[in-house]
């Protein structure tokens, strides 16, 4: 026993080092695997405070930007209005409310943290469960699709961004319909690729890609981003699209999370389905 | 000795401040990104004891981690980091002993010292950050590559902040 404490006095630096890559390790494998929420709860207070101050002053540096983002949806949504509108048969405008259901609620948030130049890139929200954020809920912006909900603590979110290793979001071509998968390559952070579309298909450049709905997690029809380039490599029958994202996920400021309330619902059944 | 202690215990935190707040925003050409909170580790006394520099790169590199949410991915960077400086000033010999009171950096040592311990140790730490983050072999040159330029801008902007803060010898 006394030459074992000896053997470990003596190499005592070399231990220490494999210790602290242990646990390195351990967290890295944690947060990879399933939510860390205990870690994160503890310490996104305080982070999220200082992210909060941080940003609260970096934000003015893009308020014209901002403002004009604003302004265009603003006046998108009011093209929306039912005042906007004109009714064609009055008998059934009133009748309106019993037809539709509402699916989809969104909830603007803010966003406090972003990063675009790493692999695996995160965004952080001035939301929480307070505000009703839950985790795997979509998260979306003017101009497209952002990212989903990862872990939510009372009054911040992480969201883990479409420039992600494991985004795998179905979409489709919006002209034809065909539903491929859209992946990042970790590279350019204004492009993305789009998987499984076969190579008979017709598709030019140009050409609109929009979520296909089929997820449950990012409602149809949001828009993702026009076909920049496409190939079909020798003896593949699929092609090799690459993607400009719609959304500069570099310039985020303001964001809606989509709230589901037939999520439950569509789980539950799919669950059932699989238990059969 | 005192005075030592409290100068490394400021330039921890200035250097976590500066990394999270306005480096991490940086992206030349879409992935390049500075990650000059190594400097801390760099600059760190050669008196410092083993094990204190072990702990001291797990430190920085959870705090920055802290902030970005990639839990575990700076810390074992920085740790491999700290882990390998004994062995990297071994194999770089300097015209001058490393007497003590002598610290690394480009005042006492020069440039073109610093030019190759930083590029060594740089390039330790990016290369265990970049291989984790990416996680597979199937895009081990792609990953290289992000390496070998980002040890680059490290690098220049290491010499460059030296050269900005601390006093020249009289």
């Amino acid at each position: 026993m006394r030459y074992f404490f000896a053997f470990l006095l003596r190499y005592n630096y070399y231990f220490l080092f494999i210790i602290l890559e242990v646990i390195a390790v351990i967290l890295m494998v944690r947060n990879y695997q399933y939510q860390s929420s205990v870690v994160f709860n503890a310490t996104s207070e305080f982070t999220g405070g200082i992210n909060n101050r941080f940003n609260d002053v970096a934000q003015y540096f893009g308020l014209r930007q901002t403002n004009m983002a604003l302004a265009a949806e603003n006046a998108k949504l009011r093209g929306m209005l039912k005042e906007s509108m004109r009714s064609q048969d009055t008998t059934h405008f009133s009748s309106v409310d019993t037809l539709l259901k509402q699916q989809y609620n969104y909830t603007p948030a803010k966003v406090i943290h972003n990063s675009v130049n790493s692999r695996n890139n995160y965004l952080m929200l001035d939301k929480g469960t307070v505000d009703g954020i839950r985790s795997d809920m979509a998260v979306i912006a003017p101009d497209g699709i952002v990212g989903i909900v990862s872990k939510v603590s009372p009054h911040f979110s992480w969201v883990i961004s479409v420039l992600h290793k494991q985004t795998k979001i179905s979409c489709k071509v919006k002209k034809n319909g065909f539903v491929g998968t859209l992946v990042w390559d970790g590279m350019n952070y204004h492009t993305a690729t789009l998987k499984d579309i076969p190579a008979n298909v017709l598709i030019a450049k140009g050409d609109t890609v929009i979520s296909s709905g089929y997820s449950s997690i990012f409602p149809q029809g949001i828009k993702i981003g026009t076909i920049k380039e496409f190939k079909v490599d020798k003896g593949y029958n699929f092609y090799d699209i690459t993607i400009t994202l719609s959304q500069d996920m570099n310039k985020l400021a303001w964001v809606y999370v989509v709230t589901d309330y037939f999520k439950e619902e569509k789980s539950t059944l799919e669950k059932f389905t699989v238990d059969e | 000795m005192n005075n030592e202690v409290l100068k490394n215990i400021l330039r921890y935190f200035l250097l976590a401040a500066a990394q999270v707040m306005v480096l991490n925003h940086i992206n030349l050409v879409g992935f390049l990104n500075p990650y000059v909170y190594v400097l801390f580790i760099l600059l760190l006394p050669f008196e410092t004891p083993a094990w204190l520099l072990l702990l001291a790169g797990f430190g920085m590199g959870f705090t920055i981690d802290a902030f970005t949410n990639s839990w575990g991915l700076h810390t074992a960077a920085a740790t491999f980091m700290a882990f390998s400086r004994p062995g990297v000033l071994g194999l770089i010999t300097s015209k001058k002993e490393y007497e003590p009171g002598i610290r690394p950096g480009i005042r006492d040592l020069g440039l073109n010292w610093f030019l190759s311990y930083g590029f060594f140790m740089i390039f330790l730490h990016h290369f265990a950050l970049f291989l984790l983050e990416a996680f597979r072999f199937s895009e081990f040159f792609p990953t290289l590559l992000r390496v070998v330029l980002n040890t680059i801008l490290t690098l220049v902007i290491c010499v460059l902040v030296q050269y900005l803060f601390t006093r020249s010898k009289k």
